[in-house]
């Protein structure tokens, strides 16, 4: 490309770009105005003073920030860390974790039977993942609901098996909320890690065994490595919306049990503190772009190492 | 094949792959199963009736839902398709363009931020302008649902047009078509299937939102999620059953739909 290009080659290369923006630009403008660019009005909100009945009063203020770790004794003013927020920001990333990994365990063998499956089955396999992926997830939390309730159908066998005598309490507990996103979640696990499963060329593992390597350290210094980027592409896809959630731990967690979502909910709800609530979400939009950098810090590192 | 010799076998997959597919189907299984109860108690199965299905369709307020639902996702999925698809025209088999990348982000914004930040933007965002124009139509809730329905619309066909090589286009140019011919008798029936899949997709997503639909919707504007949602604070009855058993019908519909679509060829 060091060739000069015409000033012919160049107007061309213009309206080329002209074009595709001007295509593009519907699409783009509602975008901005229902999605992308009311994120930067709640950035402002967050600096905004609390009016005494939901909504703002136009004063700058970093109060609301300030709530978002700490509370002010009402009495004689001493500051101190807020337990209640604190809590709640552990037990969502806690959850969080706990569900990316227990789907990690669950998916990778999941995906991995799939995409060893002759092709003309193995269509039929992944239709049957992505059925639940585009079920609505209020009716997968409610089916979740009626199984893990005091009379569920998962405390009723167990009853029946005689392995335990009094109902597990499972309903408005983190456990209930954890199998919920477990199960919500899943697909999006097994997705991506079936993806780069397919195109994995089976003869590295043959070359594996050739050399005497046993079955699980063909999995461990074969397998695995070439797959990382899709397992690593199903963690994100299943942490990001589990730190966001909402609607699981709304009917699983009852209310009590709840997670950053709730609390920012509670914010515009109950709470009347819109600033707050507005913080709270930058927070967790600040967490979550952390998360993807980091994923993509990852995934170019292995394609350098690849290529 | 004797395991022992295959090569791709791993101790246990099999099992837990099979546990998985039990354990993501018997609970909505169960739900539907229980949808057909004809007692009112949640999990004591009294015998076969349809009595819930027959009350959901008669309540009031579970019809206007399910228009509400019904419209608001037509209306979504028309625009962001609409649009996803001059989007995907003007960023697929082109050169690296100046800003292309700033797209790309945009288009597929919705899918990275967690819905529930989106969902209080916009309750900020629309109260204000609600006080400015005094509208509280649906129209709000069409153009939230179009905007995070547009990635999902466009995702599909960008794939069907990155697969299609310029050459047909060109041979109908190198014959005199005008580029407006060349579109639609050349582009466009090529990207139906594609169009089509973005639409799809775009109405069942639509169709299934909860968190964005109920921050903001107008008191009164219940889609069918919401109206659920709603309900789950109350006593439960089997109806919840049978409307989502309704509700998983349609998806499933159109997810089978979708997937003859964009089924590859062997």
């Amino acid at each position: 490309m060091t060739r000069q290009l015409s000033s012919l080659e160049r107007e061309e290369i213009r309206r080329k770009t002209t074009n595709n923006w001007l295509l593009s630009m519907p699409a783009l403008a509602l975008l901005l105005f229902a999605a992308a660019g009311p994120l930067v009005i709640v950035l402002i909100y967050s600096f905004l003073t609390a009016g005494s009945y939901g909504g703002v009063v136009w004063e700058y203020t970093t109060e609301a920030w300030f709530r978002v770790l700490f509370t002010r004794d009402i009495f004689d003013d001493t500051v101190s860390l807020s337990d209640a927020h604190l809590s709640i920001f552990w037990r969502s990333v806690q959850l969080s974790f706990m569900t990316t990994l227990i789907c990690m365990f669950v998916g990778f063998p999941t995906a991995y039977y799939i995409a060893t499956r002759p092709p003309t089955t193995r269509n039929i396999w992944l239709f049957l993942i992505t059925i639940p992926f585009w079920t609505n997830l209020l009716i997968r939390t409610f089916a979740i609901l009626e199984l893990v309730r005091n009379k569920g159908v998962i405390n009723n066998s167990l009853i029946g098996m005689g392995i335990i005598s009094e109902p597990i309490k499972m309903l408005y507990t983190d456990l209930a909320i954890l199998i919920g996103m477990t199960y919500v979640y899943l697909p999006l696990m097994v997705l991506p890690i079936y993806a780069s499963m397919e195109r994995f060329d089976f003869r590295f593992v043959e070359a594996g065994f050739d050399l005497y390597a046993t079955r699980i350290k063909v999995l461990r210094k074969i397998i695995l490595p070439i797959i990382k980027p899709g397992i690593i592409a199903g963690s994100i896809l299943v942490f990001v919306p589990s730190l966001g959630a909402y609607v699981t731990p709304r009917i699983l967690g009852g209310g009590k049990r709840m997670m950053i979502g709730n609390l920012i909910e509670l914010q515009f709800g109950q709470g009347k503190n819109w600033p707050l609530g507005a913080a709270l979400a930058v927070t967790m939009l600040f967490i979550v772009m952390i998360a993807l950098i980091v994923y993509v810090r990852i995934i170019q590192k292995s394609e350098n190492k690849n290529a | 094949m004797n395991k022992e010799f295959s090569v791709t076998y791993q101790f246990g997959f099999k099992q837990i792959a099979l546990i998985c597919f039990f354990a993501l189907y018997a609970p909505i299984l169960l739900l539907v199963f229980y949808s057909f109860n004809a007692g009112s108690n949640l999990m004591l199965w009294e015998g076969f009736s349809l009595r819930w299905y027959i009350e959901a369709s008669e309540n009031q307020l579970v019809q206007e839902a399910a228009m509400r639902s019904v419209i608001i996702a037509i209306c979504a999925s028309v625009i962001s398709t609409f649009l996803a698809t001059m989007a995907a025209l003007g960023t697929t088999r082109t050169q690296p363009f100046k800003g292309q990348q700033i797209i790309f982000i945009l288009i597929n914004q919705p899918l990275m931020v967690p819905e529930i930040v989106t969902a209080v933007a916009l309750l900020i965002f629309f109260a204000i302008i609600k006080n400015f124009t005094n509208y509280f139509g649906l129209g709000y809730l069409i153009a939230a649902h179009a905007a995070f329905c547009i990635p999902f619309a466009y995702l599909p066909i960008k794939a069907r047009l990155d697969g299609m090589n310029l050459s047909l286009e060109t041979a109908a140019s190198d014959l005199y078509a005008r580029p407006s011919m060349v579109f639609r008798r050349v582009t466009l029936p090529l990207l139906w299937p594609g169009i089509m899949a973005g639409a799809m997709l775009a109405f069942v997503i639509s169709l299934d939102d909860v968190i964005i639909t109920e921050f903001v919707k107008t008191p009164g504007q219940d889609t069918l999620p919401t109206y659920m949602l709603g309900q789950l604070r109350r006593t439960i009855t089997p109806e919840i059953n049978a409307i989502s058993s309704i509700l998983l019908a349609i998806s499933l519909l159109v997810v089978t739909v979708f997937f003859l679509f964009t089924r590859k060829k062997y």
